[in-house]
């Protein structure tokens, strides 16, 4: 039983981003809930390949060359040959709000069996308020037959607006490599009914697989980082923007929830490729946490764009030290930011039409 | 849930009976609590006798219990709510649960009576991860992990020394909250166990908890008594004072503390309109205790929870003493917790002291 609502909500303001090497197959399942919408497909790999999108569907496409000719020499900050190409579609959309999927991710249902209609969601989590400030152990007060607990301040209830809306999955879990090759049988399913936001000063791993942002707010922030070809490291793309976003987040005084809603995640990538990829990251990720636990963005830092440049910095001068892979990364962070701002002048985001399609 | 390392010896149970007629509240929970030792604190307030039915390994303790080895104690109360933290001083176990006596077993999403107590035991015994956050909740529960970008270093977690769940039914609302939606009720089930985030402060609940008697005994204690309080929980705020101080005790001594599983059932009782006018002071003062609590730092030199406590105590009675009288007698409370803390409750199951 499908549950699509009668009037899909924000079709005007929101469009989902697709990174694909493939295919877009997976588009038929979802057909019901994303077909209101307007589609960004980033063609991630061989530019000369056709891929179909299903008919029906309003989109643009984007391949490497298309990146290149768009962004010129700043394509450089764009990774290749890794769905980290995706936050090229972020820069290239027009609209609010994003909502981004992984092509092997499907609808799942909920525990009596009803199919779950993750874009509404992610939408009502971005659409309510966040509480960063205070801990509610009845996890989201704005759901539906939730509120604040005993103890919760009155003056902290009207909450902050929610940056990001971090989904989850069913079935195979975003796990590393060594636990994928320690527990290859695992499977999730726990269906765990909850919304919640992540308190303040606490990191969290972003997984880019089914997620939500309020471009406009955090927009900038979402840079996925130098991955895949040429690089030293892979499967770090979304845990590097989403350690960004939230010291920046944090920062803002905005919201980051996670929980529901779940997809059904159907394809465990194979762990050896992904060891390769992830081994710098696992050795990496030891010194980047406290990196990212101690950053402090100054006063000055009032806009995302200032925040992100100055996070640049930092990076260069401590992570630098790690590896020269940091330098590279923080150039790039600023490449980011200065393309971000070419394709996105300040004021304009909300009134230019729609990009066309391939 | 394997119990097996943890034996039901190292387990008190601690009911604080506001109730005279215990008789249906132990019966619900026979399955559960048959097994332990139990000890029921009757509040000082209460005239009727007790009614227990049997078949329960338990101890009770009354006003002439409390006044014996207490003693007159200006500062600390031990009635309504907080007769309980009699039954946590002179508790000689590692571990203490305890339940409000208007609460029975809830049963989970498949229908299965919950064993609250196996819960927060196994809260109690697998590590809290208080430094980053895992989206897939409690990494140590059965199906589950750390999630891909959860640094290694931090895999091993740290002792939990709080288990704090929930309820269905009538949710800990405050006053407020439960007037302006009468038919509200917790009827969600949320199967997760997580680590509250260090440095994330949350409202911790008396109504159902579980913790590590032998690391945090002495922060949990009677302290802000609201001038009304009263004998429904919304007309208090003792669980919320405390529960902030364990919190900043266990952030600052690397513990962890998890909110979630397990849920018990409560049920109904009290008017919410009838304790807006009590519980109206409580809802002022938390505008100033939390963010007094954001704030504290606690020195390198406060390595135990009786060091913290007390030096938590000093800086309640200079920040927020000042500000209204209940603090100060707050403060004073504390002192004089560790000070009975250090006499009486210290030393578990080796250290033996003859209960009454």
């Amino acid at each position: 039983m499908a549950s699509v609502p009668s009037k899909p909500l924000l079709t005007d303001e929101l469009d989902i981003v697709i990174p694909t090497i493939r295919n877009l197959d997976f588009l038929e399942m979802w057909r019901p809930y994303f077909q209101p919408y307007h589609l960004i497909i980033v063609q991630d790999g061989d530019p000369s390949r056709t891929i179909k999108v299903p008919d029906g569907f309003d989109y643009e496409l984007y391949n490497r060359d298309d990146i290149n000719r768009i962004l010129g020499p700043k394509a450089s900050c764009i990774s290749f040959k890794d769905s980290a190409c995706r936050c090229f579609g972020y820069m290239v959309s027009k609209k609010k709000y994003i909502f981004t999927i992984d092509d092997d991710c499907f609808v799942a249902k909920d525990p009596s069996g009803k199919e779950i209609n993750a874009l509404e969601q992610h939408i009502k989590n971005i659409l309510s308020p966040s509480s960063p400030f205070f801990f509610n152990t009845l996890y989201d007060p704005y759901r539906e037959g939730a509120d604040f607990v005993r103890g919760y301040p009155f003056s902290l209830r009207e909450g902050v607006p929610t940056a990001v809306s971090h989904g989850l999955w069913l079935n195979i879990p975003d796990y590393d490599a060594p636990t994928q090759l320690v527990k290859p049988r695992e499977r999730n399913t726990r269906y765990v009914d909850a919304v919640l936001t992540i308190p303040k000063g606490t990191l969290f791993p972003m997984c880019g697989m089914n997620l939500t942002f309020d471009r406009e707010l955090i927009g900038p922030a979402m840079y996925f980082g130098l991955m895949g070809d040429g690089q030293p490291i892979g499967r770090y793309d979304d845990m590097w923007a989403g350690w960004c976003t939230k010291v920046i987040c944090d920062h803002m005084g905005w919201g980051i929830k996670t929980g529901l809603p779940y997809i059904w995640h159907s394809k465990a990538s194979n762990p050896f490729v992904n060891l390769r990829k992830e081994y710098n990251g696992i050795f990496w990720q030891e010194e980047i946490i406290p990196f990212f636990q101690a950053a402090n963005l100054s006063k000055d830092c009032t806009t995302v764009q200032k925040c992100y440049i100055e996070l640049s910095k930092q990076v260069k001068e401590k992570l630098g030290k790690v590896d020269p892979y940091f330098v590279k990364l923080a150039d790039a962070m600023v490449t980011w930011i200065e393309a971000w701002d070419e394709l996105n002048p300040a004021g304009d985001s909300a009134k230019l039409p729609n990009g066309k399609a391939k | 849930m394997s119990q097996a390392s943890i034996k039901d010896i190292e387990i008190d149970i601690v009911i604080g009976a506001l109730h005279s007629d215990l008789t249906s509240f132990m019966n619900e929970w026979r399955p559960v609590f048959s097994r332990f030792h139990l000890i029921i604190v009757k509040d000082p307030n209460l005239k009727e006798e007790l009614q227990i039915p049997e078949g329960f390994n338990l101890d009770i303790f009354t006003k002439s219990d409390i006044d014996q080895v207490v003693g007159t104690s200006a500062a600390l109360h031990f009635s309504g709510y907080s007769c309980r933290y009699f039954g946590y001083l002179i508790s000689r176990k590692k571990y203490v649960i305890s339940i409000d006596d208007d609460c029975i077993p809830a049963r989970d999403n498949k229908g299965v009576l919950v064993d609250a107590v196996a819960q927060h035991i196994s809260n109690l015994t697998t590590p809290a991860t208080p430094f980053f956050f895992n989206t897939l909740y409690d990494p140590y529960r059965k199906g589950a992990d750390f999630v891909r970008g959860y640094p290694f270093s931090l895999r091993s977690g740290v002792t939990c020394a709080l288990s704090c769940g929930l309820w269905l039914n009538l949710a800990d609302h405050d006053a407020p909250t439960q007037a302006l939606k009468p038919m509200l009720r917790n009827s969600r089930y949320v199967d997760a166990v997580m680590t509250v985030p260090a440095r994330a402060l949350m409202p911790v609940s008396g109504i159902n908890i579980g913790f590590d008697r032998e690391v945090v005994g002495p922060a949990l204690f009677p302290g802000l008594r609201l001038a009304g309080e009263g004998k429904v929980r919304w007309e208090t705020v003792e669980d919320i004072w405390c529960g902030m101080c364990v919190k900043v005790v266990c952030d600052h001594l690397g513990l962890g503390v998890k909110s979630g599983l397990p849920y018990v059932w409560r049920k109904e009782g009290g008017d919410p309109i009838e304790s807006l006018r009590k519980e109206w002071e409580g809802v002022k003062l938390m505008e100033e205790v939390v963010p007094f609590f954001q704030s504290v730092r606690l020195p390198r030199s406060a390595v135990t929870a009786e060091e913290c406590v007390v030096e938590m105590a000093a800086t309640v009675k200079e920040r927020l003493g000042p500000l209204d009288p209940v603090f100060a007698r707050a403060a004073e409370a504390m002192v004089e917790w560790v000070k009975l803390w250090k006499i009486l409750g210290a030393g578990s199951s080796s250290t033996r002291v003859q209960e009454t």
